[in-house]
């Protein structure tokens, strides 16, 4: 009997401690999947923020460049830079056939002339001599200079010939290729090719919609709040738009996409593909949230501030504008930049009004049209070159960076200004 | 131009509350008793200034179009034109006089062109006329009726109000909104397919459906068999399913021992750090799981022999459901905590395990609150676009193995709607049908666990 009844607590303890393992090992899993994620992302990722460069020497012959003597500023902008070009990149292998000279011209980007083209502009006095200039690699040399290109597969399935591979180990054990910070990707507009594709294009049309959907949302989402926390009655009609809100919250995002498609874009016309309609679809998406937020931090002031302005002789109006919303501020304000902050990251419903169109140029208003980053990220994540598969881990770094940033932000407001109340 | 004009007011209304305040100030200097605080003085001006500034505004708004386009179009009324012509001429002047026609130059346009330019720049310079008179007399009507005895807070207070109740709508409309966008475009679809072969058809191939010449007739047995949702619908709920799979039992189980087990230092690290996985931008996830997981299984699959999509069902929904553990995980764990104590200490006392509490005692006590928030991840699983998009396949495939590739409500809207869309097509419907479908899902899946868990909440308050 009694050993039956040790058995039994044993029996019991155990299943005790194995219970306490599963909910261990389920934080494990959940935080292994966070780690797994970010070292992905970031040993994708890294390595996009350098960029491979040729240095190739250039001639600047000015009879291929057409130039007379003493060339004015404007012979030199409309000067014929592309044989140059073409002659400075045929010029590393001095036996190459014609085809092979194609092949040279295909290791820079097709960027290469402008780039000898400014080297000129900066110092006219270049002409005639010979000078080493720094030109874009393309984008799948400069996989293989950092070791992303299986270089072992067959020929054919390559994009790089084995002829431009022996080009370039010779450029590599003579110290004519280098590797440098790449600037061009914050500075670059989208583009078709990897090595010359960046994000300014799409990063400013991120910071035009989340300014349009601040300056629509937040006005909005807190006077919204003030209503209904501290003048709206209590009847069916406020619960009725209580209801809606926290409903609205959890509304799938793709349904505000087809919302600023039917309405925004099909009725009032508004321009496709801009920040501006991204803006006010995002905007009406972070609504609720907003609206929540401020609706608990103007809950959280203690009656007590309210009675005390009362018995001063203000008005509820005045007690409300100048005691409850100013205390209520610093929780309204770190609300609304979380809501910022998934506005930031959302994709489905731009893509749907239209911003996942091609822009190779950077947005200068709102009117423009542009990308944002997440869309950035989906269109070069469905891009077949194996260049893009680092922008795409890049761009998410640059994203995640954001959004941490406005994290942290929304915590210090909380605890620097939010009063505690006890 | 407007932006001045608007600039310019606000510049005004600023200007009125001054002189407002200005005259409260005087009045007072008389040592007369003033009925409210001086700057209401000032708001009522200013509201003085702002409404008949903002009915204007908008009246033209309204019918500036209207009224240029009937003047332009009188021009061609006694021609014989059709409506649509008359349209279309109206729409070429119109872009001709933006500089953006493309397309041959009639005299005709090029005149009514000229005609909009003037009647645009007429009506502008009417409209500052208009404005700025209409405020200098409402301002100055106003400025002459306040003395110390005129009531000027309670209108102003009214006036806010009745602002802030205007923003509370604002949610209504959205909603209002949504339903709106959708609701035609449904209703149009189902014209053409009938709503019986969108709910239990099994073929969906809305490529089939190609842009149709509008001159020619709507034939409707063209599409039989193109709009069957099922498959769809079966997508969705599939990969919802594979998704609560991994949440449900990740999150729950975390959730748990949050609440129960974890010290408050193991608390107050290990909750942020979950909650980060809600955090990520579901784009992030979708690359994740179309470069990495779904690769990763074909791979796993290939060595065990078995045939792997590399676009299959189970990457897309085991990468939601981790994107769905934190919606659990931290619901739950609000839940329990919520559960009073004197439930456990009750059956501590009776000799019960700490497990054999959470497990007979707690979960049950918690079960709405815990099928509330399984609801609400359901519904998210079932909403979420850009994981779908990216990890699993495009074209719909009624199958019940997570190995082969499928999809969702979702990734059809996008997958149709990307790229530039012609309204009254059958297959742009067909989206907005779709959205219909996925609005109504959720909402009703919203509002049963939101009043599960609301119901919860206020047994244990």
């Amino acid at each position: 009997m009694n050993k039956n009844k040790e058995q039994l607590l044993n029996k019991r303890y155990k299943a005790e401690q194995r219970f306490r393992l599963y909910g261990l090992s389920a934080i494990f899993m959940a935080l292994l999947f966070l780690t797994i994620f970010i070292f992905k992302i970031f040993s994708t990722g890294y390595s996009a923020f350098q960029k491979t460069w040729l240095i190739v020497p250039v001639t600047f012959d000015a009879e291929l460049m057409m130039l007379d003597q003493n060339p004015s500023k404007e012979d030199l902008q409309d000067a014929d830079y592309y044989d140059i070009a073409l002659k400075s990149m045929a010029d590393l292998d001095p036996n190459a056939n014609e085809d092979q000279e194609n092949e040279l011209k295909r290791m820079v980007s097709y960027f290469f002339e402008k780039e000898i083209k400014n080297e000129l502009l900066n110092d006219p006095n270049l002409i005639g001599k010979t000078k080493e200039v720094y030109l874009t690699a393309s984008d799948d040399l400069d996989q293989v200079f950092k070791g992303n290109y299986p270089r072992d597969l067959p020929e054919d399935q390559r994009r790089v010939s084995d002829y431009q591979l022996k080009i370039f180990d010779q450029l590599v054990a003579n110290g004519k290729v280098e590797s440098k910070f790449n600037i061009s990707f914050f500075t670059n507009a989208d583009s078709r090719e990897a090595e010359l594709a960046g994000i300014a294009s799409s990063f400013m049309g991120s910071i035009f919609s989340i300014l349009v959907c601040l300056m629509i949302a937040f006005p909005v989402a807190v006077l919204a709040a003030i209503y209904l926390e501290e003048f709206a009655p209590k009847n069916r009609f406020t619960d009725f738009i209580e209801v809606n809100i926290n409903n609205l919250a959890a509304v799938p995002s793709i349904v505000f996409g087809l919302l600023g498609l039917g309405v925004l874009l099909a009725i009032f016309h508004l321009p496709r593909s801009t920040p501006l309609v991204g803006g006010i679809t995002l905007s009406l998406m972070t609504l609720p949230t907003i609206i929540i937020a401020a609706r608990a931090s103007l809950k959280a002031v203690p009656p007590s501030i309210r009675e005390a302005a009362l018995a001063m002789g203000a008005s509820r109006m005045q007690t409300t504008m100048h005691h409850t919303v100013p205390l209520s501020m610093p929780g309204t304000l770190s609300g609304t930049i979380i809501g910022l902050a998934q506005a930031l990251g959302e994709t489905a419903p731009l893509i749907l009004i239209g911003m996942v169109a091609f822009v190779n140029t950077i947005p200068g208003s709102p009117m423009d049209p542009a990308a944002s980053l997440p869309v950035q990220i989906y269109i070069w994540a469905e891009s077949a070159e194996r260049g893009f598969v680092e922008k795409v881990s890049a761009c998410i770094m640059v994203l995640l960076g954001f959004l941490i940033i406005m994290n942290l932000f929304a915590q210090i407001i909380r605890h620097k200004f939010e009063k505690k109340w006890s | 131009m407007n932006l001045i004009l608007f600039t310019f007011i606000v510049l005004l209304g600023f200007t009125s509350y001054y002189f407002g305040r200005k005259k409260a100030y005087t009045i007072q200097s008389t040592k007369k008793r003033l009925t409210a605080l001086p700057q209401f003085y000032g708001y009522y001006l200013a509201i003085w200034c702002a409404i008949p500034a903002f009915i204007i505004f908008s009246l033209w708004a309204i019918f500036e179009p209207t009224i240029v386009k009937l003047l332009i179009l009188s021009d061609y009324s006694n021609q014989g034109y059709l409506d649509d012509e008359l349209n279309l001429l109206y729409e070429k002047s119109k872009a001709l006089s933006r500089g953006q026609f493309t397309g041959e130059i009639t005299p005709f346009i090029e005149a009514s062109a000229e005609k909009y330019l003037s009647l645009r720049s007429i009506a502008q310079s009417s409209k500052v006329v208009i404005v700025l008179s209409a405020i200098i007399a409402s301002v100055a009507y106003a400025y002459k009726r306040i003395s110390s005895n005129s009531r000027t807070r309670e209108p102003v207070e009214k006036f806010l109000n009745a602002v802030l109740f205007t923003a509370s709508l604002a949610a209504i409309l959205t909603t209002v909104g949504i339903v709106f966008s959708l609701i035609f475009q449904t209703i149009d679809f189902f014209k053409v397919i009938p709503l019986f072969d969108f709910v239990f058809g099994t073929h969906w191939y809305p490529a089939k459906a190609f842009v149709r010449d509008s001159s020619e007739a709507l034939d409707p047995t063209m599409y039989s068999d193109t709009f069957g949702a099922v498959p769809i619908f079966a997508g969705t709920f599939f990969i919802a399913f594979i998704a609560m799979c991994v949440a449900i039992p990740i999150g729950l189980m975390s959730g748990i021992y949050l609440a129960e087990y974890a010290s408050t230092k193991v608390r107050q690290y290990a909750k942020p750090l979950i909650e980060i996985l809600a955090g990520i931008p579901t784009v992030v996830y979708g690359f994740f799981a179309a470069l990495t997981v779904g690769p990763f299984l074909k791979e796993l699959g290939t060595s065990m022999g078995l045939e792997v999509s590399a676009e299959s069902a189970l990457a897309a929904g085991g990468v939601m459901g981790i994107m769905i553990i934190p919606f659990i995980s931290s619901l739950s764990d609000d839940v329990i905590t919520s559960v009073p104590q004197n439930l456990r200490d009750g059956s501590y006392a009776m000799g019960a395990t700490k497990s054999e509490t959470i497990k007979r005692v707690i979960f049950p006590a918690a079960l709405p609150g815990i099928v509330g928030s399984i609801l609400l991840g359901v519904s998210r699983a079932i909403g979420e676009t850009m994981i779908v998009v990216m990890a699993s396949g495009l074209a719909a495939n009624l199958t019940l193995n997570p190995l082969e590739s499928t999809s969702t409500i979702t990734a059809q809207i996008v997958v149709i709607l990307i790229g530039d869309q012609a309204f009254g097509d059958p297959k742009t419907q067909a989206a907005f049908a779709l959205g219909m479908s996925l609005f109504l899902v959720t909402l009703c899946l919203n509002i049963v666990a939101l009043r599960v868990v609301k119901k919860y909440r206020e047994k244990y308050e």
